[in-house]
């Protein structure tokens, strides 16, 4: 079997999932129980809705060090809470114009849509985000110089999966 | 803080692929972490104890358990926390099977992932603050919608139980599809007279108001106290006046009107009881076709109705009804036939839909029970049954199976022999699903003792060829062309949501799956509930089902519902959205945002603008929060600060 991209080859990148608790979470605890393998790269936040989701979140994770971050939620049209996700559409979508402007790279954010019942779509969606941060790369870091100085004023760096 | 955390092994499920007790031993290193074993199995009664038992002996605030997916055991992990003095809010979990064991295979990796949602969940919990659920009162009473079989079992059981009933039905009478069958499988029992008592039962029973020709119009509120409005439409005649005479039937000069309770096989008049068994037993004014309503002529049953109860001047309107929870019976529809080119697509004359070829069968019905085909009011010698038609095709957006179609096509099959005893009956198939009881029996029995002639495989066109149908098909088992000349043909059609379930759907927030049929809360456990509590399920309207099925669906809703009014007060839950006055400007951004109107502008005691919550209303979306420009409005539970304190658990560090 190939190696799925990240699986302990010391190359594993940080990416943050926010999933909606009724279908995306449902979707991705559906393909589990199919047992459909995954990249073990990705972490899942959840949240009721991806209307919760502030796209501040989403930046506050790239800004702090994720290589990619994913949301996921219901269907336009499916959503539990009538119509949170086209809340959510708005705002990511224009999250995903905003930012180049900030100098991240917006490939390493995506959005989609997956009903509790695709557990293979789960599967693809994980898989191709998964490797096309691999291809992205580790986003831009501090310098050593820099970590060293915040390590000396006492702030937190718990760099995470061997990760610099 | 003082955090207990707890890492599941599942058996093997989670202990597999995770090493365990080296994410235990690493938990107990996060900051707050005081204590950190690992279960085999934390679900079980010894695993609850232990964590009770922590709790206690380590003086915990708080407890995280790793194990499955907070779908599954959330609420079991909250009443052990509980039973252990604490809130059951401070408890969080990491989901170290559902999306660590089950889909990585690599122990190193899946452990250190296991040990960072270990670490998520901790950061969570960490800005977690205790939260209590309010209790509220709960109108006794139930709304059914739809009265078919489903819906009146649903009715009829409830209000038994002493429970104030509503039948909502959109037709001028109840009973369904159910009501226009002649006999039913497996027992050829006549449909009217299994159903008939039951449609009476209900119109006499002194706890069901029965509102037919009306609709659903919206739904607010939430469980236990549900508004809903109901459109009343006119029918142009007093009701309650009204003795079901039929003198007006009798003397309509509008012959032309469509009979949607036929098939569309005969017309009626204007003014009608749709079969004789009605509930309730009412004349209703079709208006599109009512001379004095459309041209202002007539007006012949205003004048022979030896009571006078038509009204020409009777107005649609819009009832509020307030009640407990609601049962959504809406049923099925038939597949439209006519996407099948090579089956005629509705244009040959001889080719019925299997609900047309019941209204055949039917006493009742337009031929007063003789088979006689449409065309030239011939009796059919061969009759050729095709299965299968919009259930099973992919390539005509209806992959699934339809469940009763098997059944009822062999029990036509049968009723054939017994009206024309010198007919031959052929079925196209292409599998025979009959698993119910005495199921298989019975169309053994079509084939055998009937001599229905099954024939595997579909059929690829039919054609008209003088006065008959030329049927041509492939016999697969044979492995060859057949050719049948037929009088007549029956489809099999399969079925869909009711027109319209949609849109109630979404009135009632509750989802649908990819085939239009409503959610249940899940498919193995909770069959007739949705996702919002409070809304029930019961017969087609969740996915095609036979009459059996539906009555036990109905029955089994009416119980859920009664559990709901057992109780003298309800618990809310405590997850909803909350204002901080302090930072609250009172744009009301929040209040033009919330899909369920739970927001609502409000004033301090200074009168300053405030936005409010209604918690009661509320369901916990958090919408709000993110339009709110201030942070002044928090859902509960999953607030700002637990999920940054998530992301930074996993992205502590800034970039250059």
């Amino acid at each position: 079997m190939p190696a799925s991209p990240g699986v302990d080859s010391g190359n594993e990148l940080r990416i943050l999932g926010f999933l909606c608790n009724w279908c995306s979470y449902g979707g991705a605890d559906s393909a589990g129980v199919a047992r459909l393998e995954q990249p073990t790269d990705l972490r899942i936040i959840r949240t009721p809705c991806t209307g919760r989701i502030d796209p501040l979140f989403i930046v506050r994770a790239l800004i702090n060090g994720a290589d990619g971050v994913l949301v996921s939620g219901c269907h336009p049209g499916d959503c539990h809470y009538v119509e949170g996700n086209f809340h959510a559409r708005r705002r990511l979508e224009t999250l995903k114009r905003i930012l180049p402007v900030t100098g991240i790279n917006p490939d390493r954010f995506m959005y989609t849509w997956v009903s509790a019942s695709e557990s293979g779509r789960w599967q693809e969606v994980v898989r191709e985000f998964t490797a096309r941060i691999h291809t992205l790369g580790p986003a831009p870091r501090m310098s050593d110089t820099l970590t060293e100085t915040l390590a000396a004023e006492g702030l937190p760096m718990q760099a995470t999966n061997g990760v610099k | 803080m003082r955090i207990g955390v707890f890492v599941c092994h599942c058996g093997t499920n989670i202990g597999g692929t995770v090493d365990c007790p080296q994410v235990a031993e690493s938990a107990g290193e996060i900051p707050d972490v005081v204590f950190a074993s690992d279960e085999m199995y934390t679900c079980s009664e010894p695993g609850q104890e232990s964590i009770v038992n922590a709790v206690r002996e380590h003086d915990l605030d708080g407890v995280v358990v790793a194990s499955c997916s907070p779908r599954m055991h959330e609420p079991t992990f909250r009443r052990a926390v509980e039973r252990a003095g604490l809130n059951p809010y401070m408890f969080e979990m990491a989901n170290i099977r559902e999306h660590v064991s089950w889909v990585g295979r690599d122990k190193k990796a899946n452990t250190r992932k296991a040990l960072e949602l270990v670490r998520m969940a901790v950061a969570k919990l960490r800005n977690a603050t205790p939260l209590y659920s309010d209790k509220f009162n709960v109108t006794r009473k139930l709304m059914v919608i739809g009265g078919g079989v489903a819906g009146i079992q649903a009715a009829l059981d409830a209000a038994d139980a002493g429970i104030e009933v509503v039948l909502v039905e959109r037709e001028t009478s109840i009973g369904g599809k159910m009501a226009k069958l002649d006999k039913t499988f497996p027992t050829i029992d006549c449909s009217s007279c299994v159903l008939g008592p039951k449609m009476v039962e209900v119109a006499q029973h002194p706890r069901i108001t029965l509102l037919t020709a009306s609709e659903v119009q919206d739904v607010a509120g939430y469980v236990g106290n549900f508004t809903v409005k109901v459109k009343r439409r006119a029918v142009y005649v007093d009701w309650d006046a009204c003795t079901g005479c039929g003198t007006c039937i009798e003397k309509c000069p509008s012959r032309k009107t469509p009979d949607p309770f036929n098939e569309h096989l005969a017309a009626t008049t204007a003014i009608n009881i749709p079969f004789p068994q009605a509930i309730p037993k009412k004349a209703a004014i079709n208006p599109e076709y009512c001379l004095h309503l459309t041209k202002g002529k007539c007006g012949v049953c205003a004048k022979v109705c030896p009571v006078g109860c038509i009204d020409f001047e009777q107005r649609d309107r819009v009832d509020e009804i307030e009640v407990g929870a609601i049962v959504v019976a809406t049923g099925y529809d038939l597949f439209d036939h006519s996407v099948y080119k090579q089956y005629g697509a509705g244009k040959l004359p001889d080719v019925i839909t299997s609900l047309q070829y019941e209204r055949l069968l039917n006493a009742s019905g337009p031929t007063a029970g003789h088979v006689k085909r449409p065309s030239d009011g011939a009796e059919p010698e061969r009759i050729v049954f095709i299965q299968c038609v919009g259930s099973r095709d992919r390539s005509k957006g209806r992959p699934y199976c339809s469940g009763f179609c098997c059944m009822y096509t062999a029990k036509q099959a049968i009723l054939t022999k017994s009206h024309l005893p010198d007919s031959q009956s052929y079925v196209f198939y292409m599998d025979i699903r009959s698993p119910g009881k005495g199921y298989d029996e019975f169309t053994r029995r079509a084939q055998e003792s009937y001599g229905a002639q099954y024939i595997r495989g579909r059929v690829s066109s039919i054609h008209q060829h003088g006065k008959s149908l030329v049927v041509r098909g492939a016999d697969t088992l044979a492995g060859m062309q057949v050719e049948i000349e037929a009088d007549l043909v029956v489809l099999a059609v399969g079925v869909e949501p009711a027109k319209g379930a949609l849109e109630l759907g979404g009135t009632l927030h509750i989802s649908a799956d990819s085939n239009g049929f409503f959610m249940e809360g899940h498919p193995k456990l909770r069959p007739v509930e949705t996702n919002t509590a409070g809304v029930f399920l019961a017969g087609c309207c969740q996915g095609p089902r036979d009459i059996p099925n539906s009555v036990s669906m109905g029955s089994a809703a009416a119980a859920k519902a009664l559990i709901l009014f057992s109780k003298a007060q309800l618990e809310s839950d405590p997850q909803v959205a909350a204002v901080n006055p302090q930072l609250c400007v009172g744009c009301f951004k929040c209040v033009q945002t919330c899909p369920f109107g739970a927001i609502k502008e409000s004033e301090d005691r200074f009168g300053n603008p405030k936005a409010e919550v209604l918690a009661s209303v509320c369901k916990g979306c958090g919408i709000c929060s993110v339009t709110c420009p201030h942070g002044a409005v928090q859902l509960n539970n999953f607030t700002d600060n637990q999920l940054l304190a998530e992301v930074n658990a996993i992205c502590p560090l800034p970039l250059a």
